[in-house]
């Protein structure tokens, strides 16, 4: 937005000077932010930011809007204090619950950049609680939405946009879809993301018209690692992450992907965004 | 001479190796300091940072600190100071060096980091080398040999894009190749100031273009053929006329105005090919004009002269030369130098025309400077004449003076170097006088010549020029001239020696022997000892005379 701004054609800058409050807008110091946290800062100079910081858990303060979406029986947005509500009282008892004869699968807990978590594993571990270290053991429906929690369990609080996948859906497919979005968004500025990203999306898209290959789950995962870390900007992380965790979770899916579809008089291949 | 001043100086560590390097130097030039090259793309030394191929990824460190005291942090094991390595990989273009900074260039992150961006550098490219003019001097080429992987994973379709795209008169676009490392785009901007080229459509999609409505077309534009470090932007006047491994790589200068761009004249079985800029980071940095390389084809030239003229009859070199003494020896000689000479032809010039007690005229050439590098003085090697004393003050322009004299019947018998005398004289001027013409190509001068020396162009003679910073720059013959001519010298000398004049060589080491001997400025200076970048002389005894040059590159009136 601040190349725009210069009249530049809007590619992320290189780092550092790392942020815009340092050093943005012909630079000078310039603020950047985005609609939620303006909504905060109203909050925040109407309660003094003590009371304020009473919201929320310890180092998760305020609220956080969680933007559900998927298969749940009631999808919307919902505000609630950081930490305060966890993913399974979210999905089941705000959202109602899956479909009527579905089981959650999979849950991406931040954005679709977030890693993907599957419903069935269990997080252990030590954490930090206040000044000490307390052990916790959570299925995936007991993790509070915090962005402490999230990025404990190897994924992140991001965007607040939770996306609910059911048995229904095949992997496989998601990914594709996500991978189709982020190829069409890489702003091409440097190699890895650009490249990347495509050659992501040419393979996914391959595997739902019918030509998936055994060693394509592997091969997703190998590019991916190519381009998380080595990028100018965040978004080589958050085209990485999808496919990486999903082919880590799911890896079954991928090698078996070829077969499935084969088998599945429906299969046909559909658009993707 | 002063010395420049020392920068001050940092100790890194590059693959284990301390190293001093200047302050501020970045990685690359520090790993390359180090004798350690970091490949890159889009890095250019003369251009802004970019950091986009992300091809120079390395892993870099710094010395552990206490946060609280300051003091060093020592790492048990070693005994040495703890060294803090930072996970993520960091590109070395624009990393500046840090006192005690480490990098790893070789290490297994480093190494995936590279196979990884030559991967996805790859595959989308053509892989079209063998029908590519850059095969050879391919960094893509070059690059995947030493730091790729070898094989290929991709069985996807490439993308296609735009090919043989004219983006201007001299430039054709190749967007299939374009890895858009962006080093047009930033030269268009930053040095030639014209900016014309950008991109256009959104991640792998994206394509080098000209704006609407622009061309590529200004007299620089041929250095982004220089700087593509792929096959995307090739020369149209080059493009598919020769492999550049067959070529022969010979050091010029560019005549084209007294800034003396360093050149590289790329030439085959005594045919010039091309003719591209030499880095010289004092006069033209990795630079030169479009015109410049464009004059090889003078060699060639259908006016050529490449016959011995001798008062219409055809003669050897030692007949002409008797001929042209025997019509010295009426008097009355005037002799027109040229500041397209070498300062070797000036020196053997001032000394012909002193033996002959002949007036030397030298007609000056000025054009509007474009600030880059073409200068207003279009002779290259004007101060050459003052330092070899050809002429004592700066010429001016046009022969008015020539004309009075032959008017007024003082002159009878001109000597031209290479200068058409109908630039100052008229027809019947030209008839009444007898013209003795060293030269390369036909004109009205050569046409009125009784004897005519065909002479050589500056791409197939050794010799001197000196620029407008009293730099002594030297050139080399990349060509034989064609059959029939002679160098200037042997001319020159052959002249000086049938009309009775103390003989001298020919031969340019020896010719410099003399000069060294007799021209002050040039006491410390021989033909093989001056260093490829040039030799800077005293200017001091010319520093008054009013220069027309203005500013241009590296260089401040």
């Amino acid at each position: 937005m601040i190349e725009s701004l210069e009249g530049k054609r809007p590619y992320p800058r290189i780092k550092p000077p790392y942020f815009p409050a340092v050093l943005g807008l012909y630079q000078c110091p310039t603020i950047v932010n985005n609609v939620e946290t303006l909504c905060h800062v109203k909050h925040i100079a109407d309660m003094g930011g003590e009371a304020y910081s009473r919201i929320g858990t310890p180092n998760n303060t305020g609220t956080r809007i969680l933007c559900v979406s998927g298969q749940v029986q009631r999808p919307g947005y919902y505000e609630f204090e950081v930490g305060k509500v966890t993913l399974g009282q979210l999905l089941n008892d705000v959202c109602g619950g899956p479909l009527p004869g579905r089981k959650f699968k999979a849950v991406i807990p931040g954005g679709s950049s977030a890693k993907v978590l599957k419903f069935g594993e269990r997080y252990k571990g030590k954490r930090k609680a206040g000044a000490e270290m307390v052990d916790y053991d959570w299925s995936l429906e007991d993790v509070p939405m915090d962005f402490d929690s999230l990025a404990l369990i190897g994924s992140m609080g991001g965007s607040g946009g939770v996306i609910v996948m059911d048995d229904s859906v095949s992997m496989v497919d998601a990914l594709a879809n996500i991978n189709a979005f982020y190829s069409h968004e890489s702003c091409g500025q440097c190699t890895p993301c650009r490249e990347g990203s495509q050659w992501m999306q040419r393979i996914t898209t391959r595997m739902v018209h019918g030509e998936a290959r055994p060693e394509d789950g592997a091969l997703l995962k190998s590019v991916a690692d190519q381009i998380a870390g080595r990028t100018i900007c965040a978004f080589g992380e958050a085209c990485a992450w999808p496919t990486q965790s999903f082919v880590q979770k799911f890896p079954d899916e991928f090698k078996s992907y070829a077969e499935t579809k084969k088998n599945d008089p429906d299969a046909r291949a559909f658009e993707l965004v | 001479m002063i010395a420049p001043p020392k920068p001050d100086l940092i100790t890194v560590n590059v693959d284990g190796r301390e190293i001093a390097v200047p302050k501020g130097t970045n990685m690359i030039e520090a790993a390359r300091l180090a004798g350690v090259d970091v490949p890159h793309y889009c890095y250019h030394a003369k251009l802004t940072i970019a950091g986009n191929c992300r091809m120079c990824l390395v892993e870099m460190g710094l010395p552990a600190v206490d946060p609280a005291t300051k003091a060093p942090i020592t790492d048990a094991a070693t005994g040495k100071q703890k060294i803090n390595w930072v996970p993520r990989p960091a590109i070395a273009c624009a990393t500046n060096a840090s006192p005690g900074l480490h990098i790893r260039t070789t290490s297994p992150l480093v190494k995936d980091c590279q196979q990884g961006v030559m991967e996805f550098l790859l595959i989308n490219h053509p892989l079209d080398c063998p029908i590519c003019d850059q095969a050879g001097e391919c960094k893509l080429q070059e690059q995947s040999t030493g730091y790729g992987r070898g094989y290929s994973r991709y069985i996807e379709r490439k993308n296609v894009k735009p090919k043989r795209t004219q983006l201007g008169p001299r430039v054709t676009l190749d967007d299939e190749r374009c890895i858009l490392c962006s080093r047009c785009v930033r030269f268009c901007k930053e040095i030639a100031k014209d900016d014309v080229l950008g991109f256009t459509d959104r991640g792998s999609a994206s394509t080098l273009t000209c704006y609407p409505g622009k061309k590529l077309e200004n007299n620089y534009s041929l250095n982004t053929v220089d700087i593509c470090p792929v096959g995307a932007l090739t020369s149209t006047d080059f493009r598919f006329k020769m492999r550049v491994w067959f070529l022969k790589k010979t050091p010029g200068i560019d005549p084209e105005s007294s800034v003396g761009a360093n050149t590289v004249i790329w030439s085959r079985e005594g045919e010039i090919h091309r003719i591209t800029p030499r880095r010289n980071d004092e006069v033209n940095d990795t630079w030169m004009s479009d015109s410049g390389r464009l004059l090889y084809r003078e060699v060639r030239s259908p006016d050529r002269l490449v016959t011995m003229k001798l008062d219409g009859v055809a003669g050897g070199l030692d007949a002409a030369a008797a001929s042209a003494a025997w019509l010295f020896r009426t008097g009355g000689v005037a002799l027109v130098g040229s500041g397209r000479s070498s300062v070797e032809e000036q020196f053997v010039c001032a000394r012909l025309a002193a033996f002959l007690g002949a007036p030397v005229f030298l007609p000056s050439r000025v054009g509007e400077g474009d600030k880059l590098l073409i200068s207003a003085d279009r002779n290259p090697n004007t101060r050459g004449a003052l330092v070899t004393g050809l002429v004592p003050a700066l010429p001016g322009p046009g022969l008015g003076d020539l004309a009075e004299a032959i008017d007024a019947g003082r002159i009878k018998t001109v000597v031209s170097v290479g200068e058409d005398l109908a630039a100052g004289l008229t027809a019947g001027q030209l008839a009444q006088i007898s013209v003795v013409y060293v030269g390369t190509r036909r004109n009205a001068t050569s046409d009125a010549a009784r004897i005519v020396f065909p002479a050589l162009t500056v791409f197939e003679k050794s010799g001197t020029f000196v620029n407008q910073q009293f730099r002594l720059q030297k050139f080399a013959a990349a060509v034989p001239g064609p059959a029939g001519t002679a160098d200037d010298l042997v001319a020159l000398t052959k002249m000086l020696a049938a009309a009775g004049g103390a003989a001298l060589p020919a031969e340019i080491n020896a010719l410099w022997a003399v000069l060294a001997a007799e021209v002050s400025a040039l006491a410390t200076a021989l033909y093989r000892n001056i260093p490829d970048t040039g030799l800077l002389l005293d200017r001091t005894p010319w520093a008054a005379l009013p220069f027309v040059e203005g500013e241009t590159l590296h260089f401040k009136p």
